[in-house]
């Protein structure tokens, strides 16, 4: 399965090591060589010291969901995604991350462990990452 | 402050159109141009600064050229803050700093729009890839309604917030829209309605979320001088502040809103706080943008905001703080998707006597409060406390 026909990131320089990780199933996230502080989306400044020692590091790949809405309809997005859920996912690395969970929302709460996978892009060396329930 | 001279809303015009399929959206910034005129007996040239924040369908069109252009004016100072839907309360900020600075007296202030005939539905977003955020957020179907939908998850999550609760804001809300004869809904609603209508993006309905309709509103803004020469009763301008929410390099809150920041500024420089409000139009772009602004300008406490608006409080005439007493955004008018327009104009109403008669309110102070953007992703707050003249 391949993310087109939901709309598709712009690679930029600035991103462009973030999206071809996932491609090979890997989430990174930015830390701050100087103040420590772990980020996303990812910037080439640390938007809490403005320090440009902003370092990729590999995230866990878990994390908590912190909030969701599940939307049943939606014009323009392709129906075997939907019901979409889009959530935000805590990460064990610390931030909070926009995304997707894959699985049945009746299986779902605030505080349901998840953990990442990726679907591919055709368009470009990208993957998206998305979140599914943890098997414990 | 006592030591700043007075800055006054002489005019307030929201245009009587919901729906404008035969004229375009300059046309309408014209109407309710010359309708704010009219409502404060000024003439067109001496309008000396003009504000407006962007239009969507004209993106990279210089927005205070094209309109400074098509209105034919000529001025001293122009803004286009953009924040969305607050923008407008900001610009009233931004044009009383402006008018005490010296640089302008009469400044004009117009929003326009036409996402009904554009053809807009509740729960469509955009989908271009423009900003970064964009490639990480629009990516994932993130509309605005499904953001708003997880800021109500969690706050239900952590306050045990209801859907009912929820619900009762909009039962106030077309409570009184049924006496706004331009109201696009003005049959009252229940409970009952709100929660059995169409979840839309879980946990909010249908009738959470404010209408899509086309129209306009303006203001004038004006020095002591220019008030001294008006005849009519005006608005003083008391108290202003704005901020700006966000992701916080990924720590999120969405459960609070910067209307903690903007409120708090505004009842700052005002010298007032909270009790002191005998009327406040909050921006209601669903249900729970209002549930958290009345908790982050402080009627209530952070989470106490559900049993705050059960039993009524929110009613005019005599609830404990009546709000949008023209139905607002839920059940009257949203023109351009942008609701922090028709805030001010409501409160100007309310605080000259000129609301409607079931729903006027005894008020010598007002608050209009505007979110604009998303307090999903990021969120702009303005916040203005205006008085009575009589007060």
């Amino acid at each position: 399965m391949s993310w087109e026909p939901r709309p598709t990131p712009e690679i930029t320089p600035e991103t462009k090591r973030y999206w071809s990780a996932a491609a090979d199933e890997t989430l990174l996230v930015r830390e701050c060589g100087d103040c420590g502080l772990v980020h996303h989306y990812p910037r080439a400044y640390c938007p809490d010291c403005f320090s440009d020692d902003v370092n990729w590091r590999e995230a866990t790949g878990t994390g908590t969901v912190y909030s969701y809405s599940v939307t049943r309809t939606m014009s323009g997005w392709p129906d075997d995604d939907l019901p979409l859920i889009v959530a935000y996912v805590e990460l064990d690395d610390g931030p909070r991350m926009l995304t997707n969970l894959d699985c049945d929302p009746e299986a779902l709460d605030i505080g349901t462990r998840v953990e990442v996978r990726f679907v591919s892009l055709e368009s470009a060396d990208a993957a998206i990452p998305v979140f599914v329930p943890l098997e414990e | 402050m006592a030591t700043q001279s007075p800055v006054y809303i002489a005019g307030a015009y929201e245009h009587p159109t919901r729906e404008a399929p035969e004229k375009s959206t300059m046309q309408l910034h014209a109407e309710v141009a010359r309708g704010a005129l009219e409502d404060a007996n000024l003439e067109k040239d001496s309008i000396d600064a003009y504000f407006t924040a962007g239009m969507p369908e004209y993106e990279s069109g210089l927005t205070p050229l094209i309109m400074a252009d098509y209105l034919g004016l000529d001025v001293s100072y122009a803004d286009t803050t953009d924040f969305g839907g607050s923008s407008y309360i900001s610009h009233v900020g931004h044009a009383v700093a402006a008018i005490r600075n010296g640089t302008c007296d009469v400044a004009l202030i117009t929003l326009a729009g036409r996402p009904r005939s554009r053809g807009q539905a509740t729960g469509s977003g955009a989908r271009e890839i423009r900003t970064t955020q964009d490639s990480f957020e629009r990516i994932y179907g993130a509309t605005n309604i499904g953001m708003y939908g997880m800021a109500a998850q969690r706050h239900m999550h952590e306050y045990g917030t209801t859907p009912e609760q929820l619900a009762e804001i909009r039962v106030a809300a077309s409570h009184h829209a049924q006496f706004n004869e331009h109201a696009m809904y003005q049959d009252p609603v229940t409970v009952d309605d709100v929660v059995s209508s169409r979840v839309v993006a879980d946990p909010l309905h249908l009738l959470d979320c404010c209408v899509i309709s086309d129209g306009g509103g303006a203001l004038l803004v004006v020095s002591e001088d220019v008030r001294s020469r008006l005849e009519h009763e005006c608005v003083e301008v008391l108290g202003h502040g704005e901020s700006i929410g966000h992701h916080q390099a990924g720590r999120i809150d969405l459960t609070r809103t910067a209307a903690r920041e903007s409120g708090s500024r505004a009842f700052d420089e005002a010298g007032l706080d909270p009790t002191d409000v005998d009327y406040a139009s909050i921006y209601d772009s669903f249900t729970i943008t209002v549930l958290e602004a009345i908790e982050d300008l402080g009627f209530c406490a952070k989470g106490d905001g559900g049993s705050f608006v059960e039993g009524g409080a929110l009613k005019a005439p005599n609830g404990e703080l009546p709000f949008n007493t023209d139905g607002g955004g839920l059940c009257s008018n949203h023109p351009a998707n942008r609701g922090g327009m028709t805030k001010v104009i409501e409160a100007v109403r309310q605080l000259r006597g000129d609301a409607n008669d079931e729903v006027q309110v005894d008020a010598d102070i007002a608050l209009a409060h505007g979110t604009g953007g998303s307090i999903g992703t990021r969120h702009g707050a303005a916040t203005v406390v205006l008085g009575g003249e009589d007060r």
